[in-house]
């Protein structure tokens, strides 16, 4: 099983801490994985992606033509990534941040209002964990006791308690994703 | 902490998880993109509390250098690491060390330039590393990592290398291997040498005059031509030494191949997809990838010009490792080159499309 | 009498440091950078250091201080001795770590090593030698070049106008929270030569006892370079040079560390 996914959006959405969490996911589940960020000099606002490969086999490129997945979270995201997933494949997008959804009839479109629902939990800094959970549901590239271990591996012990928080996102994300 | 950590990081991370282990005594350096992360991983794991390594940001890349410098003067292992427009700035230091034959390690993490350029992923600092980007007639050993893991592996290599042969040695990668993350297997813990063990390892270095032996002196510096002959022909003799018993590189898919590929670094991870790209296309392709680009495996692709009908050179740049494809080629077959400019990363099918248009 | 029977009667008054050695300096006669040679070796081996100093050597008329002082010397490229230093103090804390450097090489090409050692506070002294002028490559203007004073690169004198005024850098120096002590001497009389004595040893002590950087400036002649002769110099530096650069400490925390 290889999964090549991209995640793309705005800096500050948690896209890369995102991707992180899911590719430690993966290495404690013993699988091979890579996480390719685009960099740049924004920390907010400006565009940010980055492609995350988990894989049962040892991983080529870390830099991929087109993916299997592609979670978009932003109308510029969408553009760049739609017309690269592969034929088959999988989109993932946030309504709040899109005016025109995806449209190609040869891959599956899933929509998952994560913003909306992170701003009813009251919990907007855990939107890119309710679009992991709703990611999960779709394709178990990792189990969720896996994301919980690699975020209690990641995140500093004093935000430990807010790992509850992050499985309820999780499930809450599991629950609202719908396909179109 | 386990002896042996199967952990998730950056390939900048790696270079400092590394050095800690293997046994590094100083790191100096500059904050550059894409590698920073290198001594902001040191300066937060705090090694000097640990191991005993010290670590220092200096004011410049220009003066980082000669602190590794001064440092390898003293047979301690030192490093530093930079992007390009930090290691162009380091120039006049490391042709000091070679000509002074000093070990010490050297990271430059790519970006595109030139000028202050782009701070997005390039290799197209290959000559500057490879054909003494520095002043004087020299070399350094180039080592270049294609995966996280070789990030950390090629930190120790590259020492032992430059102790081995009293030679810098520079770690080549570039902001891909940098910033990705990937599964990487830390080395065991190693000590730092003693002071004893340095005295003895190193009798050249300018540790004082333990004992009350005789001066050392450290010097590039001689003015009568005839004897700086003699030093440089002694030098050269050592890069021939290099060139027959150093030469380190992968074979990937090759037995078989119509064409090959040579890239190095994250352009070879890329190659690799674009191989299995073609070959379900009906392509037989492989790839040659150099671990050590100076010195080069010249033997290797005189071999590849044997048996394939063409190679391509992959590089994140304008066509440079090419030239040295080229030299050892010497004609028997076509060789070309593919690569994106400016801090953009070809993807697998561009290759594949550019192999397609070579031959 | 042979000199072994003088040494046999006890009667020396006066020998070479054991640490200069016997080869025949390249310096010009008159020249400072003699004098400050032997005072360095002095110390070091007054204090007994002589098998823990590590020093480095500049680019300059200096370059070859390492042929003179038997202990272990560094040569470094051109302004950056202090990078050197101070890499070699921080991986080897219990030795003697100092730069012997020249105007051009310290407060030129080499200001940023020099401030940012000096104010990191790294454990070195650094010797500096101030002719105000570039010695060694044919006596053009130095950073410490007087106004009006006549160079191969100012031939009709330095002029604000053209050039700038001459850096105080020891003043400089003294103003960083990282320097221990900073002081001002010559070595044009046997009682100068005796205080730069001491200065240095001073500075070299408070770097063994890790009190900070230290900087020794010497102000000092170029009669090659000044086209005068040694003794000349040695008056047309009291009149001018002193006048601008005066012979004092400019600071001295070490009996507050």
């Amino acid at each position: 099983m290889t999964e090549e996914i991209i995640i793309a959006g705005f800096g500050g959405q948690g896209v890369l801490s995102m991707g992180k969490i899911l590719a430690y996911a993966g290495l404690m589940e013993g699988k091979e994985v890579t996480w390719m960020p685009a960099y740049g000099p924004e920390q907010r606002g400006g565009t940010a992606n980055v492609t995350v490969i988990v894989s049962d086999d040892p991983v080529s490129s870390p830099i991929l033509s087109s993916y299997d997945t592609a979670i978009v979270l932003n109308q510029p995201s969408l553009e760049k990534f739609e017309p690269k997933v592969k034929p088959g494949g999988t989109i993932i997008y946030d309504g709040y941040g899109i005016s025109e959804p995806p449209t190609r009839p040869d891959i599956n479109i899933y929509r998952i209002d994560a913003m909306d629902a992170a701003a009813e939990m009251n919990l907007i800094k855990t939107f890119n964990m309710i679009v992991l959970g709703g990611l999960l549901k779709i394709h178990p590239v990792v189990k969720i006791e896996s994301v919980l271990a690699a975020l209690r591996k990641t995140l500093p012990e004093r935000h430990h308690h807010l790992i509850p928080k992050n499985e309820e996102a999780i499930r809450k994300g599991m629950e609202i994703i719908k396909k179109l | 902490m386990a002896d042996q950590e199967i952990t998730l990081m950056k390939g900048n991370e790696a270079i400092a998880h590394a050095a800690i282990r293997c046994g590094c005594d100083g790191y100096f350096g500059y904050p550059i993109t894409p590698q920073s992360e290198v001594l902001e991983t040191l300066a937060a794991e705090k090694p000097w509390e640990t191991t005993g390594m010290v670590v220092l940001q200096a004011e410049s890349e220009v003066s980082s250098i000669n602190m590794v410098y001064g440092g390898a003067s003293t047979g301690k292992r030192v490093m530093t690491s930079s992007s390009s427009p930090g290691v162009s700035l380091m120039q006049e230091g490391i042709s000091y060390m070679a000509g002074a034959e000093l070990p010490a390690l050297i990271v430059d993490v790519m970006r595109g330039g030139p000028g202050l350029g782009t701070i997005q992923p390039s290799q197209s600092d290959y000559f500057q590393a490879c054909k003494g980007g520095g002043h004087g007639d020299y070399h350094l050993i180039v080592l270049a990592p294609a995966s996280v893991q070789e990030m950390a592996d090629f930190v120790d290599l590259a020492f032992t290398l430059a102790f081995r042969y009293r030679n810098p040695a520079m770690i080549l990668a570039d902001g891909a291997i940098g910033q990705m993350m990937e599964k990487v297997v830390l080395p065991p813990f190693k000590p730092r040498r003693t002071e004893e063990e340095i005295i003895k390892e190193c009798p050249w270095a300018t540790t004082g005059r333990v004992g009350g032996r005789k001066p050392n002196i450290i010097t590039s510096l001689e003015l009568r031509s005839e004897e700086m002959e003699v030093i440089n022909l002694r030098i050269q003799a050592k890069y021939r030494e290099i060139e027959e018993k150093e030469v380190r590189f992968e074979e990937f898919m090759l037995d078989d191949a119509d064409y090959a590929i040579v890239a190095f670094g994250s352009a070879a991870r890329i190659a690799k997809k674009s191989i299995e790209i073609a070959r379900s296309q009906g392509i037989k392709v492989g790839l040659l990838r150099p671990i050590t680009l100076w010195p080069f495996p010249t033997k290797e692709v005189q071999k590849l010009a044997g048996q394939v009908k063409g190679i391509l050179s992959l590089e994140i740049n304008a066509g440079q490792m090419v030239e040295d494809i080229r030299l050892a080629v010497e004609g028997r077959v076509p060789v070309r080159h593919f690569g994106r400019l400016g801090g953009i990363i070809p993807d697998p099918d561009e290759v594949v499309e550019a192999l397609k248009r070579s031959f | 009498m042979t000199r072994e029977e003088i040494i046999e009667k006890g009667q020396v008054v006066y020998h070479k440091p054991t640490l200069l050695n016997d080869t025949p300096m390249h310096y010009c006669p008159g020249c400072s950078h003699g004098v400050v040679h032997k005072l360095v070796s002095e110390v070091i081996e007054e204090m007994g250091m002589t098998d823990k100093t590590i020093a480095i050597s500049p680019v300059g008329c200096a370059v070859f201080a390492y042929k003179y002082i038997d202990v272990d010397w560094q040569e470094a490229a051109h302004g950056r001795a202090p990078a050197l230093a101070s890499a070699t103090k921080r991986l080897w804390p219990d030795r003697l770590v100092f730069t012997y450097q020249g105007d051009g090489d310290l407060a030129c090409i080499g200001t940023a090593e020099t401030i940012h050692a000096l104010n990191r506070a790294e454990n070195i002294t650094i010797i500096f030698i101030n002719n105000a002028i570039y010695g060694m490559t044919g006596g053009q203007m130095a950073p410490t070049t007087l106004l009006g004073m006549k160079t191969a690169t100012c031939p009709y004198g330095r002029e604000v106008s053209l050039h700038g005024y001459p850096l105080k850098i020891t003043e400089i120096a003294a103003t960083l929270d990282g320097t221990c002590y900073v002081t001002r001497q010559a070595v044009h009389t046997v009682a100068a030569i005796n205080r730069a004595k001491r200065a240095i040893r001073k500075a070299f002590e408070y770097s063994m006892q890790g009190k900070g950087s230290n900087l020794v400036e010497i102000v000092s002649t170029c009669n090659s370079g000044w086209k005068m002769s040694p003794e000349k110099a040695n008056k047309w530096m009291e009149e001018n040079m002193f006048e601008f650069y005066h012979l004092e400490d400019l600071k001295d925390t070490g009996a507050d560390k």
